[in-house]
């Protein structure tokens, strides 16, 4: 018996092996993959008892985590929540985060590599870590104004400063708060909430500053336009262009006309410097077909179109369309066609502008805190590109000087200051409403903040209403805000 | 049989004898005045098992709670008393039985305990609710009926005697619960009022019994008499019939009610007993083809046979994630097991309560979760030391029947425990098997209580009249 006893301790010794293995795959191999497996809730209860980062506005926290008595163990409070939303983002338990939420994340939750000592501290200590605290470059007086401005439209305001690239307000409306996506409701409330906002007709979810379906830019791309011809040498702004009242698309039935009708200021001729004041289309139309799609898409590029940028949530990425026949390269000469942009992209064309040429990279992050006041990552400027040249950009100050001044942008004026702007009105489609724009930069000598300001809709006017009625005043609004600091 | 040598009485620690004396008065007196080195070994063991027992319940509720509460202490000290009652009881009974079986089944137990009251604490039960004070008083029973079988039983050749009682005892036990209402799609439960047992759980002892028994009378002619099929020696029909039959009739019995997890078990008892008893490997290769190919159509024709398999191959898919009986309660259980990686999140600090079932299939993996891999390997060196004290009663044994039992009852233990943490960790599929000592389960606790008995007193026999020299 003894023989087969030891063959049966063999097998039960076997069978331990195999047991100590498979635990240690478990335990000690396999842990990361799954701890990273998304159905681990254990992981993301764990996430819930750290106590999540604020994110501040001029030092006042506009999302934090308030200690609450249940399984989550913190509440993300929203204060003025649609205000902030479209840079707060939301967070939710287990449906996901957007915005500064999401792109912080890391930050937010202590998790980044910045507090890794932190991370090390305590484990052994026992406790989680808190998260980082982040501070905006969002100025609330400016944001405030920004929101009181659209009033009840369906828009977007982005106001930056040129020289260092910080947003300064973002506003998107419809808005929507925050504070019911991360109620601590069961899953099945918070999925209602969400259902309920995506099925609003006006989309409070999208943030129209740096997403959504995009707008046609209309007469504002005028401005990338002119930057295109000056930059190549051979044009100057007195450089002219025939002067009818209406021009046939090359190679079509149809016929384009300047926004008031007529010719552009009279005369046989129009310098690009009275078609950028006056904002005409039809010399435009012509410079367009002059230089060719490859050249305005250049420069756009080098403004930014088609490149997402972080901000540090990714915008959506502006379009101008490639392989066109002539007659759409005229359209697209004006802004309508296949031009797609944000708000924030035409900010960062002011923006530019403004600053000598030199478009420096926007961001919404002032600096990171960690719970120790340590700061473990501040705002550093960083130039994005460079689009013109100093001089080509000086010029274009005057120009846009001129546009409000003396030209189409003339609601955007306030008295002492030399505001620089161009009102758009984008063409959507037979019969809709136009989309209204303004875009600009103030003081033009020394300038504090570049803006840009879109109105869906029509301002509620359908086709009655255009860019100077509507966009340009609100702008205005917005720039004194910012003066007034 | 040899006479006992004066050379190990000596090594008791045995007065010095004169002369020849009558062995049974000189055992006699040996037997009271002796102190057992045994006895100190499982005194100190004991002390350190009820030790650890007590820091494992103050763990879980400083993790826990923050705080201690001593509303627990009444119990757990008449526990202690119960355990040290078990320990004069041998002192008495049994003086030379096996030091370390006792502390080992007092530690798994106790842990179990403090693992199923910290899953009540995230429960929020209170009172008689509680898993852990039901846990509690099964122990109580089960060390009582423990006692009880170690005084009574003197000897454990009265078990030879009445062994077809014993097979009659575990049929009627496997088949009891077809009367009653199945239980999570399993028919193994019995409801007595507010108590339901497993009377499975019990059916495994009766027939390890029965086995025993039965081939230590039909060994040899088992393993020598027979006729020769395909090079195998296959035995009469009045040999093998009986075992046969009560085997087939307990694996139908089990198939029926969908206790799959037991079947397997009782297979492999049979299976390694047979082997044992008559050393022949080719009816173990013959019984495993069997098994496989019984598996393997049973996962053809029964759904939920396929079922298991499919989440036990596939545990991560999503389909098999969210079916209904699917791979969640696995998949959980290795979360919780990764949640506690090398050192674990620490008693009454982890999340086992997330895994559903958590204080009986799954009580491994809390135990894993909280204590981590070195709490794994811990528990199972435990167990592995408890089986392998079985089998040393086997090596060293002198008759038959207490040799094939207690390597029966030692490898049932040992094959039990790999059945379920086999499962937890995805090594087999899962069944529906306690971890002996460790799950909430009064049958459980019972049977494997009972096992402890036996194996204390067939300890106690081999060495009282040793064959060979064991220190």
């Amino acid at each position: 018996m003894n023989k087969e006893l030891r063959r049966v301790s063999a097998v039960i010794l076997a069978m331990f092996l195999t047991l100590f293995i498979s635990s240690s795959v478990i335990q000690v191999i396999a842990v990361n993959s799954l701890q990273g497996d998304g159905r681990n809730v254990r992981v993301l209860y764990d996430s819930f008892s750290t106590e999540r980062g604020p994110i501040l506005v001029d030092g006042v926290p506009i999302a934090e985590s308030q200690p609450v008595d249940d399984a989550y163990s913190y509440l993300r409070v929203y204060a003025n929540g649609p205000l902030y939303a479209p840079v707060t983002g939301y967070l939710t338990l287990n449906q996901g985060n957007t915005g500064i939420e999401d792109a912080m994340n890391e930050e937010l939750s202590g998790t980044s590599d910045a507090q890794f000592i932190d991370q090390v501290n305590a484990l052994i200590s026992g406790q989680n870590p808190k998260g980082a605290s982040v501070e905006l470059t969002i100025d609330p007086v400016v944001q405030q104004a920004a929101w009181d401005a659209l009033g009840d439209n369906t828009g977007a305001i982005v106001a930056i400063d040129p020289k260092t690239g910080k947003i300064l307000a973002m506003v998107s409306k419809e808005s929507y708060d925050p504070n019911v996506l991360a109620s601590h409701e069961s899953t099945a409330t918070v999925i209602e909430n969400y259902q309920a906002l995506l099925a609003n007709p006006n989309k409070p979810l999208i943030n129209r500053a740096i997403a959504g379906d995009l707008y046609h830019p209309g007469s504002i791309f005028k401005i990338v336009m002119t930057a295109a011809a000056l930059s190549g040498g051979d044009y100057t702004p007195e450089s002219e262009f025939p002067n009818p009242g209406q021009l046939q698309l090359t190679g079509t039935e149809t016929f384009i006309s300047n926004a008031e009708g007529g010719s552009c200021g009279g005369g046989a001729t129009a310098s690009i410097a009275t078609a950028l004041r006056l904002s005409c289309n039809i010399p435009f139309a012509q410079l367009g077909e002059a230089m060719g799609e490859d050249r305005i898409r250049d420069m756009a590029e080098r403004f930014g179109f088609g490149k997402k940028v972080s901000i540090p949530m990714t915008a959506t990425a502006s379009i101008y369309p490639s392989g066109m026949d002539s007659a759409q390269l005229q359209l697209s000469s004006f802004g309508q066609f296949d031009d797609k942009v944000t708000p924030l992209q035409m900010a960062m064309v002011s923006a530019a502008i403004a600053n000598g040429g030199v478009l420096m990279q926007p961001t919404l992050i002032e600096s990171v805190t960690a719970p120790d006041l340590r700061v473990i990552q501040s705002s550093q400027p960083s130039v994005f590109s460079t689009p013109v040249s100093g001089d080509v950009a000086a010029t274009m100050v005057q120009m846009l000087v001129n546009g409000v001044s003396n030209g189409a942008a003339s609601n955007a004026r306030i008295s002492g200051v030399d505001v620089a702007g161009k009102t758009g009105t984008a063409e959507n489609g037979e019969g809709e409403p136009y989309t209204l724009w303004f875009t600009g930069f103030a003081p033009a000598n020394d300038p504090r903040v570049a803006i840009a300001v879109v109105v869906e809709n029509g301002g509620g006017r359908g086709q009655n209403a255009f860019g100077n009625l509507v966009a340009a005043p609100m702008a205005k609004k917005v720039l004194e805000a910012v003066l007034s600091r | 049989m040899t006479a006992p040598t004066s050379a190990t009485k000596k090594a008791v620690g045995a007065p010095i004898e004169a002369g020849p004396v009558s062995t049974f008065t000189s055992g006699f007196r040996i037997r009271l005045r002796a102190p057992s080195r045994m006895r100190n070994v499982e005194l100190v063991l004991l002390l350190i098992a009820c030790a650890l027992n007590g820091s494992a319940i103050l763990l879980v509720q400083l993790g826990a709670l923050g705080a201690v509460d001593w509303s627990l202490a009444t119990l757990g000290i008449g526990l202690s008393v119960l355990v040290f009652a078990m320990h004069i009881a041998l002192r008495i009974v049994a003086t030379e039985a096996d030091p370390f079986i006792l502390p080992i089944a007092t530690l798994l137990n106790g842990l179990g305990i403090a693992m199923i009251y910290r899953l009540d604490l995230a429960d929020g039960s209170e009172g008689w609710a509680m898993a852990s004070v039901r846990q509690i008083a099964w122990t109580a029973i089960a060390l009582a009926l423990a006692i009880a079988v170690i005084v009574v039983l003197k000897n454990h050749r009265v078990l030879f005697r009445f062994r077809l009682t014993f097979a009659l005892v575990g049929i009627v036990l496997l088949v009891m619960p077809v009367f009653f209402r199945p239980v999570n799609g399993a028919n193994i439960w019995v409801q007595l009022g507010p108590f339901s047992f497993q009377p499975g759980e019990l059916g495994k002892l009766a027939l390890a019994i029965f086995f025993a028994g039965y081939l230590v009378t039909a060994r040899d002619s088992l393993s020598m008499i027979g006729r020769k099929v395909l090079g195998l020696t296959f035995p009469r029909a009045r040999d093998l019939g009986p075992i046969l039959v009560v085997f087939a009739a307990s694996m139908a019995v089990l198939v029926f009610q969908k206790d799959l997890g037991t079947a397997l078990l009782y297979f492999g008892l049979f299976l390694v007993m047979l082997y044992v008893a008559t050393g022949r490997a080719s009816w173990v290769v013959l019984g495993l083809a069997l098994f496989l190919g019984g598996a393997f159509a049973a996962s053809r024709v029964l759904s939920y046979v396929g079922g298991r398999i499919n989440s036990w191959l596939d545990a991560f898919s999503t389909t098999n994630y969210e079916a209904d009986g699917g791979s969640y309660q696995l998949v959980q259980g290795i979360f919780g097991l990764a949640n506690g990686g090398l050192i674990g999140q620490g008693l009454g600090q982890g999340r086992p309560y997330v895994t559903p079932l958590a204080e009986s299939d799954y009580i491994f993996a809390s135990l894993g979760e909280e204590l981590g891999l070195v709490g794994v390997f811990a528990i199972l060196a435990l167990y592995l030391l408890f089986v392998s004290r079985g089998f040393r009663i086997g090596f060293a044994g002198q008759d038959d029947f207490g040799r094939l039992l207690a390597v029966g009852l030692a490898f049932v233990v040992g094959l039990q425990v790999f059945i379920v943490i086999g499962g937890v960790t995805r090594v087999i599929p899962l069944t529906g098997l306690t971890t002996p000592f460790l799950a909430a389960g009064g049958s459980s606790l019972v049977a494997n209580w009972i096992i402890v008995a036996l194996l204390l007193r067939l300890s106690d026999t081999v060495r009282g009249q040793p064959r060979t020299v064991i220190e």
